[in-house]
């Protein structure tokens, strides 16, 4: 945990600093210099932020849902605590990727939103974290809380591949891997990044999940201790 | 189990509660009063306003999914509510259950978007079915998929507290994908186009519909059993 740990602040240190101080250029000579890309210019700076939290609310979802399917089948109450751990940090990531994609739909596209299908995709995640921890907060006793919000997360997490997949390849919109987009419709979008840029994405993709995995960590060592107290006074 | 047996059962199951529904008329007269009332409400904020097909189309959805928010929960609240769910649990399997649920509330909603169909047809002059075989698949495959949704959700809030507000807070976001289908192929409807260009939607009902089934199933012995 200690290599994540300083690994995860090292990298988004270093994604930070290089990613905002870093200057544009027309025509780059050194490794320190961005090529602009026409229509993004200077905004294309918020991809090492924008693309890795919205990677990062991923990843945690589809981990919060495999505790989730864990304690379904070993009845186990630390699965509980892993999955809801991992669920909320998702739901902070969540609301980081909306925000920086609301910015750069802002200054590129002219509106904070249009509900473009990505901009719906991820409304109805935040939707469907909010709905979980409602779910959590109405129920009282703790073993059906538990199997309760996993079968939720399971069947919400059911409907994501029609976001993922199906809607954006039916509806037009602004975001790259949408329908009629000439770099292709598809989950996974081919960016036309520099070499040096690309470094710094990817860094940024390995800083960030490393944040979530030693975030998800301490909540859990967290939640653990207090579990055990209120069984304790219990 | 056998398959005799497991259609009997259910059988048994979804005539149970035709049965109790026919002898209180609790949530047909609900439902059928809520669609008068939404219909109603939007022809007041209308006015004398003609809007688009689009805005027609989104709307009839709008309100077939808080009508049905509104009723569709009963099926397993009732059995909370009455105390007969350790009943069902002991004489019947989950997935006997299950199905029979899912088929009563397929029903109701079938019976809720054909009221809604007639009220918007009466009562919204831009509301012109133009072609016809579209409209019916959607409603059909829409209707079903809804259920479907609707039923393991049903389920889950029977077991939670503040049922009634939390229902549409947890079927919301599981139900947007069939939403913003259903809205587009209706809207295809109204504008009179062939077949073949709903196709694609038609196909992403059935695979909604498909889904949601095989899910619910699955999960559902979890939620079911204490």
């Amino acid at each position: 945990m200690k290599f994540v740990k300083f690994g995860a602040v090292t990298l988004v240190t270093l994604v930070i600093v290089a990613g905002i101080a870093i200057p544009t250029s027309l025509q780059p000579t050194s490794l320190f210099q961005f090529p602009v890309i026409p229509g993004l210019e200077e905004k294309a700076r918020n991809i090492f932020f924008h693309v890795p939290t919205a990677w990062t609310t991923v990843v945690a979802f589809l981990v919060s849902m495999y505790y989730g399917i864990q304690y379904l089948r070993k009845r186990d109450i630390e699965y509980d605590i892993r999955s809801v751990s991992s669920a909320s940090l998702g739901f902070l990531f969540c609301f980081l990727a909306t925000v920086t994609g609301s910015v750069w739909a802002k200054f590129n596209w002219g509106s904070f939103w249009n509900w473009d299908p990505r901009e719906t995709s991820i409304f109805v995640l935040l939707l469907i974290y909010g709905a979980y921890f409602a779910l959590r907060s109405s129920l009282e006793v703790e073993e059906t809380r538990a199997k309760l919000s996993a079968v939720y997360s399971i069947i919400a997490g059911l409907t994501v591949p029609f976001f993922i997949f199906v809607l954006p390849r039916m509806m037009g919109g602004l975001h790259p891997g949408s329908k009629g987009d000439p770099q292709g419709s598809g989950p996974v979008v081919s960016f036309t990044m520099s070499g040096n840029m690309l470094f710094i994405f990817f860094m940024s993709l390995l800083g960030f999940n490393l944040l979530y995995v030693w975030m998800l960590n301490v909540r859990v060592r967290l939640a653990k201790i207090e579990y055990q107290q209120s069984s304790e006074q219990a | 189990m056998t398959m005799m047996s497991f259609s009997t059962s259910t059988y048994a199951l979804v005539e149970k509660d035709i049965r109790s529904e026919v002898r209180t008329r609790y949530a047909f007269n609900a439902l059928l009063m809520f669609v008068v009332t939404a219909v109603s409400t939007i022809l007041f904020a209308l006015r004398s306003d003609n809007p688009s097909t689009a805005l027609l189309s989104g709307m009839y959805w709008v309100v077939v999914f808080f009508t049905a928010m509104s009723g569709l929960s009963r099926i397993f609240v009732s059995e909370e509510e009455r105390g007969t769910v350790l009943v069902l649990q002991l004489i019947a399997s989950p997935t006997v259950i299950y199905f029979g649920k899912l088929l009563f509330n397929s029903a109701l909603t079938l019976v809720l978007t054909t009221a809604v169909t007639i009220l918007y047809v009466l009562f919204f002059p831009g509301f012109v079915i133009n072609s016809y075989e579209i409209l019916f698949l959607t409603v059909l495959l829409g209707s079903l998929g809804f259920a479907a949704s609707a039923t393991i959700i049903a389920a889950i809030i029977a077991k939670a507290g503040a049922r009634g507000t939390l229902y549409p807070v947890l079927s919301l976001p599981v139900l947007i994908p069939l939403l913003i289908t259903v809205m587009n192929a209706t809207a295809r409807a109204l504008a009179g186009e062939p077949l073949v260009n709903a196709l694609g939607e038609l196909q992403v009902l059935l695979g909604y519909l498909l889904v949601m089934v095989g899910g619910s199933y699955l999960l559902f012995d979890y939620v079911w059993k204490d």
